[in-house]
């Protein structure tokens, strides 16, 4: 059974297993760096849909089929799903789970989605309470331009703290047997607002719940960076990366080398024009589900600190002159 | 101690390190694009006056031509590229007005063409319609009360 650890830290017993994971992109994050650890791009932004929101959906579905067939499991098999991505209703994952016929729980924590599954699902296994379990994510460029910012034909200049939405979705099957690293404990963060109003600066917004959420899983575990391979957080840029740095060096810790953020992994920031880097739900879920497994899969990482980070922005409450609640939630996850 | 630093002090240094525009190239983008449609307009002008169109006429003319030009831009997916170069060089002549229309009602035609392109046409030129309407109306009583006391 899972065990409470100092503040916020959940020990899992068990120790959940990640059997498999997918991730499909769009054409802009398949010419990125990481392209050829992707299970497929995309190169249609409709992915041969009608609208960009069931292009979303058909991302994730697509996702789920593909983490499944790598996991040798049948959707039967799977006990829950837990899915959310950034529109309203959580409309990507309801419509791409419709016909699944498997439990499905929604989840909206904005980009901290994939993490918050992942944590959720791990518990769930811990538990006893599902044995497969399924976590998934998803964000599409244009459907969220269109429900955030403006009409994709708009001529307009992005500011240099912004970030560029990621079209894909990830998926991980968690199971309670199998071949694959493990889940061991877990951070669920905390609401954290240090009052940053500016849509366009979200890494800023983020950073300062990504480094309450580090802090408080090291104090904890009593665990220092050095014993994780990688600090990977979410979606917070270079800005928000920067953030992060000055944050974490006031709490006294250093997280030197060991530090790398989703959002400037996905993309060549320098030459595909995203200004800070990668956002949203897919930016986190595809970059773990492909190339943070695969690193697993070769040895090369043993024990990471995965920390999606989710801008909790709400654009009535923005307009009405609030400012930006962000979080963030942990998971570690060993070889 | 999870907190040495304050709301306020937060704010500030993100002000201070946050990557900052690059002014002059925006300068310079936006005075050669907003300067190039200008040009275009003053092409299109002289071009109907040589017809010998009178100056209502050619004011007319020359302004739906550009609104024209500025939808079928629009329509072809360019303008937001011109818009991402030249910023309100892009923005503020009368083309970037017609893409702030055309753009949400290819946006939202999916919606449907009540809830979608009619209810959303005007998302980011309303303001400017309202707030300009509102404009002229109190510029025309101001004129109007000038009049009467000269």
């Amino acid at each position: 059974m899972a065990k409470r650890l100092g503040q916020q830290t959940i020990v899992l017993d068990k120790q959940p297993i990640v059997l498999a994971g997918a991730a499909i992109v769009g054409r802009k994050e398949g010419d990125g760096p990481l392209a050829k650890y992707f299970d497929e791009v995309v190169d249609d932004e409709y992915a041969g849909e009608k609208t960009f929101e069931a292009a979303e959906s058909r991302l994730m579905r697509d996702a789920f089929i593909k983490a499944l067939e790598k996991s040798g499991k049948a959707a039967k098999d799977i006990n829950v799903i837990l899915s959310g991505d950034l529109l309203n209703q959580c409309t990507a994952a309801s419509y791409a789970f419709r016909d699944s016929d498997t439990p499905y729980l929604g989840l909206f924590g904005a980009c901290s989605t994939m993490s918050e599954s992942m944590l959720i699902g791990s518990i769930l296994i811990d538990s006893g309470a599902a044995d497969y379990v399924a976590c998934a994510a998803s964000s599409h460029f244009c459907s969220a331009e269109r429900q955030f910012r403006f009409p994709l034909e708009y001529g307009s200049q992005r500011t240099p703290t912004a970030q560029w939405t990621v079209t894909g979705a990830g998926t991980v099957i968690l199971g309670k047997d199998g071949q694959g690293p493990r889940i061991t404990c877990v951070t669920p963060g905390k609401i954290i607002d240090e009052g940053i109003k500016d849509a366009n600066n979200m890494g800023a917004a983020m950073s300062p719940a990504a480094c309450d959420t580090i802090v408080q899983h090291l104090q904890d575990t009593g665990r220092s960076v050095d014993d994780y391979d990688l600090i990977l957080t979410g979606d917070l840029g270079s800005f928000g990366s920067a953030m992060l740095r000055e944050l974490t060096v006031r709490n006294h810790i250093d997280l030197k080398s060991k530090h790398n953020d989703c959002g400037m992994m996905i993309f060549d920031l320098a030459r595909q024009g995203v200004d800070c880097g990668g956002s949203g739900c897919g930016c986190s879920a595809a970059v773990f589900s492909a190339y943070i497994l695969e690193q697993f899969r070769l040895g090369l990482l043993k024990r990471i600190l995965f920390i999606a980070t989710g801008a909790l922005l709400s654009p009535t409450r923005t307009q009405q002159g609030e400012t930006i609640p962000g979080i963030a939630h942990a998971v570690c996850v060993e070889a | 101690m999870k907190k040495p630093i304050s709301k306020h002090e937060y704010q500030k240094l993100v002000e201070k390190k946050a990557p900052g525009s690059h002014v002059v190239r925006n300068l310079f983008a936006a005075f050669f694009t907003g300067g190039l449609i200008c040009t275009v307009g003053q092409g299109i002008m002289m071009l109907v006056k040589s017809f010998g169109a009178d100056k209502d006429t050619v004011a007319a003319v020359t302004s739906i031509t550009m609104i024209f030009l500025g939808a079928f831009l629009t329509g072809i997916n360019v303008y937001d590229e011109i818009g991402k170069f030249g910023g309100a060089g892009a923005s503020v002549p009368i083309t970037g007005f017609s893409n702030s229309i055309v753009s949400p009602a290819m946006e939202f035609k999916k919606e449907g063409y009540v809830m979608g392109v009619g209810a959303k046409m005007f998302l980011i030129a309303g303001p400017v319609l309202v707030y300009g309407i509102f404009a002229s109306v109190v510029a025309g009583i101001v004129y109007f009360i000038w009049k009467q006391v000269m």
